[in-house]
């Protein structure tokens, strides 16, 4: 089969060379951004993996709305051992992201005795929990005006090279590395027997259930997983803004969590990731030059209503269907050329 | 202590399932033999699938043991089971309609393939994924599918799903087969070759119980065969004697008097 190994080989070459042409780009960008477009710029980063390790969660079937919270244990995680303890910033983000997925390793157990919509509302009720706990006791969340003056990440200053991570520029960069070296870790995974573990379970759970498959242990993997890079997602945060509170972390921002999702559809790795890059673009731009950013929640309940009745499938379905056209277009006049000939 | 041979490799105890008010299996005994095809019939409502889900770890029984080579697995997890040998099959085409026929078969040699996180996140579980996959081939080339291997399971024929809902269950290289209405649903023709393959898979070592309805295929088919009735044993034996026993006949056809006595019951 030399033909199909050529194939692949190309399909490979072409995927990597989009690859590098897309990090070309992302190389590029920030230096095209004014200031406060780069601090969204970094933020978007970030929600990008916020958004994919939400989708590792959703691979088994089930929906979270806790993975905010999640992401918030991380951040304040991270931001406590590097005020309180002194623990240098790039390990306490690890260890932000350890105690995130501690955490949901522990809630996995109540959690997971639910299925569908009562592990949707079980989520919310465990992250409203964490949220009151952090509410409740000044010492050491800070209560509802949360922690601030957090630990920035520290300069890089070694004679020819001195890296300021207070500008977002250098940050953006920063964040492009560690959220990158995330997306390949969870698209390994992905790819890999347990992505096809995780994708049975949702699809017959009964069935993998019968083969050998301990379903609540690979329903934990998988939320710990998400949970573990949504708390590295917050540490990166925590850094980079110097402040967190409860509200940051409250129902509001789940919901714009699940319309990115759901607006640029989950069925693919990076459907999540396309749709909160175009609706940050349509926020922060479009909305913005039209001075309707404080209309947002609005818009987007409008987005989210129009993709669910005319994209069901998400933004990643629309690239195939645009190819197809075009496809049909081109062989359209050849086809009845051939007809009438 | 019995013969090696003559030992259960599958045996329920007193078994007893509830549900409220209701007693679905009701202080029901059985024992199948190693390398035996046993038949499991009864009325409809006998409790026959209720009995299946207990021995297969859905339900936990309200009372009584089940036994599985000489061990108390009463309650325990379905996915143990399967670890330990016991493995059923699905009603109907239960499967993973989303995957490929290949892919149901990979995932149904889940227990046979086990890696490490790590090297699953390096790529270094490839040796025995390949061999993982090799093994989901043959078993598929078993059943005869294996040209439709890349086939969504969507696209195939009803007879073609249950036959991949068994190889399913033959990937995860069960000691016990339960199968679970294997010929429903199927024209005699896909019948007879359905019977052909649960004989060739008993013949591999398989030791097979099954539940059906399909009276004549289960004559043929089983060695032995127990009768429930209303949760309960009616009769054991071999085929002919099954047939012929007046007890059964009444339970199926029923007469004036017994469906009396049953509705008092």
């Amino acid at each position: 089969m030399p033909g199909t190994g050529t194939g692949k080989l190309v399909r490979r070459i072409a995927w990597q060379l989009r690859l590098v042409f897309l990090f070309a780009v992302l190389a590029v960008l920030p230096y095209l951004l004014s200031y406060s477009q780069q601090e969204i710029a970094v933020l978007l980063v970030i929600n990008v993996l916020l958004v994919s390790s939400y989708r590792l969660l959703t691979l088994t079937g089930e929906w979270s709305l806790g993975h905010v919270v999640i992401m918030g244990v991380g951040a304040y995680a991270s931001a406590l051992l590097a005020k309180r303890l002194g623990v240098s910033v790039p390990v306490s983000l690890l260890l932000g992201g350890g105690i995130a997925a501690a955490t949901a390793a522990v809630l996995s157990f109540p959690l997971f005795r639910m299925k569908g919509f009562y592990f949707l509302i079980g989520s919310f009720a465990a992250g409203e929990i964490i949220r009151l706990i952090w509410k409740r006791f000044t010492e050491p969340f800070g209560g509802p005006k949360g922690l601030k003056r957090i630990d920035a990440f520290p300069d890089i200053d070694i004679g020819f090279l001195s890296i300021d991570f207070f500008e977002p520029v250098n940050y953006y960069f920063l964040a492009l590395v560690v959220v990158s070296a995330s997306l390949f870790v969870l698209y390994r995974i992905e790819r890999s027997r347990i992505g096809l573990t995780f994708h049975a379970i949702h699809w017959q759970d009964r069935l993998a259930e019968s083969v050998g498959i301990d379903t609540f242990r690979y329903r934990t993997l998988a939320f710990v997983i998400a949970s573990f890079f949504a708390g590295i997602a917050g540490g990166l945060y925590a850094h980079y803004v110097g402040a967190v509170n409860p509200t940051r972390f409250g129902v509001d921002q789940m919901v714009y969590v699940l319309v990115w999702a759901i607006v640029g559809g989950t069925a693919t790795f990076h459907g999540p990731i396309l749709g909160v890059v175009v609706l940050t673009v349509i926020n922060e731009i479009v909305l913005r030059a039209l001075g309707l950013d404080t209309a947002r929640p609005l818009i987007y309940g409008a987005i989210l209503i129009l993709s669910v009745l005319y994209l069901p499938n998400g933004l990643e379905s629309l690239a195939p269907r645009v190819r197809e056209r075009v496809r049909r277009w081109r062989s359209g006049p050849a086809a009845t050329g051939e007809g009438a000939g | 202590m019995n013969a090696p041979d003559e030992r259960p490799i599958l045996e329920a105890r007193g078994l007893t399932r509830r549900f409220g008010g209701l007693v679905a299996v009701d202080n029901f005994s059985f024992s199948v033999r190693e390398g035996a095809i046993h038949g499991l019939i009864g009325p409809n409502g006998a409790g026959k699938t209720t009995t299946f889900n207990v021995i297969s770890g859905f339900y936990a029984p309200t009372a009584g043991q089940v036994f599985f080579r000489g061990l108390d697995i009463s309650g325990r997890k379905t996915s143990t089971l399967a670890a330990m040998g016991l493995v059923r099959t699905f009603q109907g085409s239960t499967l993973f309609q989303e995957f490929s026929a290949l892919d149901n078969v990979r995932v149904g040699r889940h227990l046979g393939a086990r890696a490490r996180f790590l090297s699953r996140l390096l790529g270094t579980d490839r040796s025995s994924e390949r061999e993982a996959d090799a093994k989901a081939l043959a078993t598929l080339a078993f059943f005869g599918l294996e040209e439709l291997a890349d086939e969504p399971v969507s696209n195939l024929p009803h007879g073609h799903q249950r036959m991949l809902g068994m190889a399913v269950a033959l990937a995860a290289e069960p000691r016990v087969m339960l199968l679970d209405e294997p010929f429903t649903g199927m024209n005699p023709e896909e019948t007879r070759r359905m019977m052909a393959l649960v004989r060739r898979i008993r013949d591999r070592g398989v030791t097979v119980m099954l539940v059906e309805h399909d009276m004549q295929a289960v004559m043929n088919l089983c060695d032995i065969i127990t009768v429930m009735n209303f949760g309960a044993l009616l009769v054991e034996g071999v085929p002919e004697v099954v047939r012929n026993d007046p007890a059964v006949i009444e339970a199926y056809l029923g007469s004036a008097t017994a469906n009396g006595a049953n509705d008092a019951a």
